[in-house]
């Protein structure tokens, strides 16, 4: 894109991760969450402190919204914009992995579906675009979850034997999505299903939201009880994809 | 051995896309570029043809690049483009004579007002398949010649020829080598005999047109040269219109087969075969497709001029929204219409009614009605024109539509979908491709090359991505659809003749 600043792009996303947060949150929180260097990150959050954009509380360090922000609001990405602009990308994942696709994004400590695509096997299936889903049971909530900076964290409903339901282990689970880049769902939501998700990440590397295939384990699963490595890879083909598109820089 | 592709360029009203295309029909990479919309007069629609040239140029190799796969690995170029758009170039400097004037344009209007008085307007229309109307080409380029001092000597002399998009594009493609067009897009000029598949004698004097700047007809699924500019040594292998490229598309190839796609406009196509039918409701006789060396096929077209840009209409010249997607959004803010039909007749109606006179309205206003309730009105505008298409398509081929498959950038708008699958009582199917237009183009050029064996073989790519079904009370559908052809009567004889 040219004439764009991705300074400006960067400062954006991290009002947006403060905007999302609970409260404060330190600077190695926020260059985590955006995959950004911890000096650039400091750099904007200077600027925007200098325009009253972001604060700084004096005894811990940790920055929140500044007061010139409160008028502004916060709206993310329109999902059916989101829709429209991954349409095109989900379409060939569906086709390569042979099962269904699925879009989410946060609404109210759910996983909100904003677009599926059917398993390209022309038996009888729904469209469940509008339907919610558990964040820390799914594979695509442990996406949402993991680039989420300091959210609320989820009542842990237990759906199956192997639902995380131990904050530990779901905080060390994320740890290991932020670090692989994709997060896995294996009989976690429902007996006999698996599914494999990664982030779609907009300007300044903001995860807007997650895309996933879901289907049996037999089908998604090595010998291993691990999501196929080629599956992997289509999944997070798409997502970076669709970044691309989004303005994502990397 | 590297792994080959075919590419297609889509060269839209709204933008132009390169796509990449592996041998499954998958979409493997795609680059795209929107052009400037020039609105010169009320009415008037153009482009800089130079521009699309331009960004076609830039996107061939952005598109490769991104695939990772070099020209090489290029087995056949496929185009689908915008129809009845048209441009007058010079044969030797290469420079446009002005903007190509697009199909929405309807500067043609007084012009086809009085052909349709002369005497051979009827025999005109039955050689081409068409009305007489201001979306064809034919009138266009007639208005051309008559408001550019000289150019009919200078067309006369074969100094300056005329193309649709695709006999532009080819010309520039292959280094100024060929000067074709396919009978796809022929068939929308009113200068072609549809059955012949030349041109007519009769249409050419009739609408006054020079033999000598047109271009040569060719089959849509041959020959057209090999590219020296944009992807140089990939041979040209097919061309189509747009709408005729997602029939194809979306596998159509047997008589009976249907698809709707919903783009700027949106277009109903049904294959009727060999057999060219021709409509007592208001339908297009047009070409489907035409493989070299056998005989074409037809199909029976419902053309409606706006629906996507309605929705472009929304964002850029009323700023309510700030992207197009941002109309099902809004209009998901409220429960119904609120009593209000926007009918956008802003290029007259086209299918079934054909009234060139026409203007849009908005009807039903009262001090309730919020922008909430505009952005329902525009999606249901699209959706009851689409049962305005599909009924006087099921009267005219006898047959009945039980499902309808769709594709096109409006395909992303779930509440669109469940409006159209509501109004016509019958399922709406998207396939697993959103970009049918391309994957047509690149099934054809494919099939050119015999990068694909055979038309049996691309049936078996399609697949169901999508299915909404009708869940509207009866009772509602009939009185919804009464108010809306109250609303559609009050568009008509806004403009008067002079
Ligand atoms: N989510 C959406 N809801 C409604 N209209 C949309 C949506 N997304 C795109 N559009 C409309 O679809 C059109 C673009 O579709 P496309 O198939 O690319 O058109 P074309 O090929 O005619 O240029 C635009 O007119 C745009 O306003
Ligand atoms: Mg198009």
């Amino acid at each position: 894109m040219p004439g764009t600043v991705q300074a400006i792009e960067r400062a954006a996303a991290i009002l947006r991760t403060l905007a999302g947060g609970p409260g404060r949150l330190g600077l190695s929180e926020i260059a985590r969450t955006l995959d950004l260097a911890k000096g650039t990150t400091h750099g904007i959050l200077r600027t925007l402190q200098l325009v009253g954009f972001v604060e700084q509380d004096r005894v811990s360090g940790q920055y929140q919204l500044g007061g010139a922000l409160l008028h502004l609001g916060t709206s993310f990405l329109d999902i059916n914009e989101l829709r429209s602009r991954s349409i095109n990308w989900a379409d060939p994942l569906a086709a390569r992995s042979g099962e269904s696709v699925r879009i989410g994004t946060v609404l109210e400590g759910r996983v909100l579906v904003v677009h599926h695509v059917f398993r390209p096997d022309d038996t009888f299936q729904t469209l469940d675009v509008g339907a919610l889903l558990p964040l820390h049971a799914t594979a695509l909530g442990k996406v949402l979850l993991a680039y989420r900076a300091g959210g609320p964290v989820p009542e842990l409903e237990r759906f199956t034997r192997l639902t995380l339901t131990d904050p530990r282990a779901l905080s060390g689970a994320l740890e290991g999505v932020r670090e692989a880049g994709w997060a896995a769902e294996i009989e976690e939501f429902l007996l006999g299903q698996a599914a494999v998700a990664a982030p779609i990440r907009g300007y300044g590397g903001l995860v807007v939201g997650a895309i996933g295939v879901s289907g049996p384990v037999d089908r998604l699963c090595d010998s291993h009880y691990r999501p196929r490595p080629s599956l992997v890879g289509y999944v997070r083909d798409a997502a970076r994809a669709i970044s691309r598109d989004l303005g994502a820089t990397r | 051995m590297s792994e080959k592709y075919v590419v297609a360029i889509d060269q839209g009203t709204t933008s132009t896309r390169c796509i990449v295309f592996d041998r499954r029909g998958q979409l493997v990479s795609l680059a795209q570029q929107e052009h400037k919309q020039h609105f010169p007069r009320p009415g008037w629609v153009e482009h800089d043809a130079m521009e699309i040239w331009r960004n076609v140029e830039r996107l061939a190799p952005r598109v490769l690049s991104r695939a990772g796969i070099g020209l090489g690995q290029v087995a056949a170029v496929g185009i689908a483009n915008q129809r009845e758009t048209t441009v007058i170039w010079d044969r030797r400097t290469g420079v446009p004579v002005g903007r190509a004037i697009i199909w929405q344009d309807t500067r043609t209007d007084a012009l086809v007002h009085a052909l349709g008085d002369a005497r051979d307007a009827g025999a005109v229309s039955d050689i081409s398949g068409l009305p007489l109307a201001t979306y064809f080409s034919g009138p266009r380029l007639r208005w051309m010649l008559d408001h550019t001092p000289g150019l009919r000597a200078r067309a006369e002399r074969g100094e300056v020829i005329c193309g649709t998009m695709e006999t532009w594009l080819i010309w520039n493609l292959t280094g100024r080598a060929q000067h074709v067009t396919d009978v796809t897009n022929a068939s929308r000029t009113m200068l072609l005999d549809v059955r012949a598949l030349d041109w007519s004698a009769r249409a050419l004097d009739f609408f006054g047109i020079p033999r000598a700047m047109l271009p040569e007809v060719r089959a849509s699924i041959g020959a057209f040269g090999t590219a020296t500019e944009g992807f140089p040594g990939v041979r040209i292998g097919a061309a189509l219109g747009d709408q005729q490229a997602a029939l194809f598309g979306q596998t159509c190839f047997t008589p009976g087969e249907a698809k709707c796609t919903y783009g700027t406009g949106s277009f109903l196509l049904l294959n009727t075969g060999a057999e060219l039918v021709r409509s007592e409701h208001g339908l297009l006789s047009t070409v489907a497709y035409q493989i070299e060396g056998e005989p074409a096929a037809y199909a029976l077209e419902g053309s409606i001029a706006i629906t996507g840009s309605l929705v472009q209409w929304f964002r850029d010249q009323l700023e309510l929204i700030s992207s197009a997607p941002e109309i099902e959004t809004l209009a998901r803010t409220v429960a119904d219409n609120g009593g209000c039909y926007i009918v956008p007749a802003f290029s007259g109606l086209y299918a079934p009614y054909w009234r060139s006179e026409a203007r849009g309205v908005i009807v039903g206003l009262t001090s309730y009605i919020t922008k909430g309730h505009l952005a329902r009105a525009v999606l249901e505008a699209t959706a009851w024109q689409t049962r305005e298409v599909v009924d006087a398509m099921n009267t005219d081929s006898g047959l009945t539509l039980t499902t309808l498959k769709v594709d096109g950038g409006m395909t992303a708008d779930h509440l669109l979908m469940q409006m159209i699958t509501d109004v016509l009582d019958v399922p709406v199917v998207r396939p697993l491709a959103a970009e049918t237009v391309s994957l047509g183009a690149a099934y054809a050029a494919g099939l050119a090359v015999g990068y694909w064996p055979d038309l049996d073989g691309l049936r078996r790519n399609w697949h169901t991505a999508a299915q909404w079904m009708p869940a509207m009370d009866p009772r509602l559908r009939t009185t919804e659809y009464a108010n809306w052809r109250r609303a559609v009567e009050r568009t008509f004889d806004w403009i008067q003749p002079a």
